[in-house]
């Protein structure tokens, strides 16, 4: 499924559309730092212009390419910490230990 | 130096003389017979938050709880006359589990008409009446209404489901003041909700320790603060503006919320610039009547600061109540399974998103949650191994850590009145 064509420059990243926390978080642990900077660097900018996109839909009845870019502005979410603030993937400090999302709204 | 001003006792801890002020032992967290009478004094026996009751919609709607720490585990079920009910899980025939899905330890939930016995197919309805037996026939004098479901006392408090094994006064005598004075928040309408889940290799009362003073978060949490904001935390360290004991068991702690909007957007990361959010929630409060100053239960804000962030109610034993002023609420939940383990839940509750903006907002203070606790978990495998050891014994609290030593005083205190009676 496409993204709306005024968001044809991040088509590069459309591997990031996942609509759920655990693809989500899984992605981020598997990718490098590069790559998630690279996301990054393309997806802030764009940050405000999703939620301008997004915002002329009902939050609850988003067309594909809307849900879409809105799949993908999560996962910008998800590499924030790691690129904002930890410069690597996990949590430091975080060992072994692990916290699973059980229920979570999905888009 | 001091920020905000202390009560005139002098200390937050000596305004409660029965806490003492001399380093606490932590014998409770690490004994083996300690957790055994912890779970026949306190889980056997007191009201249990086990879940909203948002989470059973309809009639038929049921969820399942394993209580291990009372030895139990349950079936909460919504009946054709809205009555929310209890039930231990087990069958009256041979003692199946009569509620799970493939795994028999794993919680579920869903909607039903009757619960039917994987085993044997005997029936119960849903006010927990058995309805029908397999070849009945075969039976020996047996009577349908001697072998219903074992229930459990369960009662409810402005939408939090309470149930009770052993009941030693209603819940609303249980909760008392502290619930009284929060009644009327708007937690009905906060139904957008996070739920995470992990165990955690750490006795439960030391997850609580950790979240119920704010005294680390400067120091194992600095890394999450841009580097100025960070090191001008660090200086400051933690004070609380208000805390309360005199609704003992329960407690609360009341705190600055200077981040939510920040005073200066320089402070905060560029992606919660551009959401405006982050650990404390969205810095902008959802449209809905009942969250502005004037309209607050009294029970918030109990400083009535102007910097009030957030409240932290600590209703005992394990169920933890934090409503943060821009109007969402998080639930700790901390489940004993073993002297050295238990499960934590944090669930996050926000006015369901009216578009993408505020979506993203709550995703990002989602987020943020999961990256602080993780921090939390592991600190306190960390602390749980070395207190095992038992190199060191007993631990200097201070005024800001008063709500662990209460913690700790009113499960030794419970504890010893419980043996003192049953001794006999």
């Amino acid at each position: 499924m496409p993204l709306p064509t005024e968001f044809a420059d991040l088509t590069p990243y459309t591997d990031w559309i996942l609509p759920t926390e655990p693809e989500r978080y899984n992605k981020r642990l598997n990718s490098s730092m590069d790559q998630m900077q690279t996301f990054y660097d393309a997806a802030i900018n764009r940050l405000e212009d999703a939620i301008t996109y997004c915002d002329q839909y009902p939050i609850n009845d988003l067309p594909d390419p809307a849900r879409e870019l809105m799949h993908l502005m999560q996962s910008l979410i998800m590499v924030s910490f790691p690129v904002e603030v930890w410069k690597q993937p996990r949590v430091p400090d975080s060992g072994a230990a692990y916290l699973n999302i059980t229920t979570e709204p999905v888009i | 130096m001091a920020h905000f001003a202390k009560p005139s006792a002098g200390s937050w801890t000596q305004q409660y003389p029965e806490l003492g002020t001399s380093p606490v032992d932590y014998n409770d967290s690490i004994d083996p017979a300690f957790y055994e009478k912890e779970r026949a004094a306190i889980f056997k026996r007191t009201w249990l938050n086990v879940g909203r009751i948002e989470q059973l919609p309809r009639t038929g709607s049921y969820f399942t709880k394993e209580l291990p720490s009372a030895g139990t585990s349950l079936v909460i079920v919504k009946g054709g006359d809205g009555a929310v009910r209890a039930f231990h899980n087990v069958c009256r025939h041979r003692g199946n589990k009569l509620v799970w899905n493939d795994y028999p330890a794993e919680e579920t939930a869903g909607s039903c008409r009757q619960f039917i016995c994987k085993y044997h197919a005997w029936r119960y309805d849903l006010t927990g009446k058995l309805t029908f037996v397999q070849q009945e026939e075969e039976f020996f004098d047996l009577d349908k209404a001697d072998y219903g479901l074992k229930d459990v006392a369960c009662d409810s408090w402005e939408g939090f489901i309470f149930i009770n094994l052993d009941p030693q006064e209603t819940l609303t005598e249980y909760l008392g003041e502290m619930a009284k004075s929060l009644a009327g928040y708007p937690f009905g309408k906060m139904t957008e909700v996070y739920r995470y889940k992990a165990e955690v290799g750490a006795n439960w009362k030391l997850f609580i320790d950790a979240f119920a003073e704010f005294y680390h978060a400067p120091v194992l949490h600095q890394k999450q603060a841009v580097k100025d904001e960070a090191d001008k935390l660090l200086t400051y360290g933690y004070e609380a503006l208000h805390y309360d004991l005199s609704t003992s068991p329960h407690s609360m702690i009341s705190s600055w919320g200077g981040m939510s909007p920040p005073k200066d957007p320089s402070m905060v990361k560029p992606i919660e610039r551009i959401l405006r959010s982050g650990l404390f929630g969205p810095w902008d409060k959802p449209a809905i009547d009942g969250l502005d100053a004037a309209s607050l239960p009294p029970g918030l804000n109990p400083a009535r600061h102007r910097a009030w962030g957030s409240d932290s109610f600590e209703f005992f034993p394990n169920f933890t109540l934090l409503i943060w002023e821009p109007g969402w609420y998080l639930t700790y939940h901390y489940w004993p399974t073993a002297v050295d383990k238990h499960i934590f839940e944090g669930t996050l509750y926000f006015v369901p998103p009216t578009n993408a903006r505020e979506r993203l907002a709550q995703e990002l203070a989602a987020v943020t949650f999961k990256e602080y606790a993780l921090q939390d978990a592991n600190t306190l495998e960390a602390t749980q191994t070395m207190i095992a050891t038992r190199t060191v014994t007993k631990f200097p609290l201070n005024d800001q850590e008063i709500l662990l030593r209460h913690l700790h005083k009113v499960v030794g205190d419970r504890v010893q009145e419980y043996s003192d009676a049953t001794a006999h």
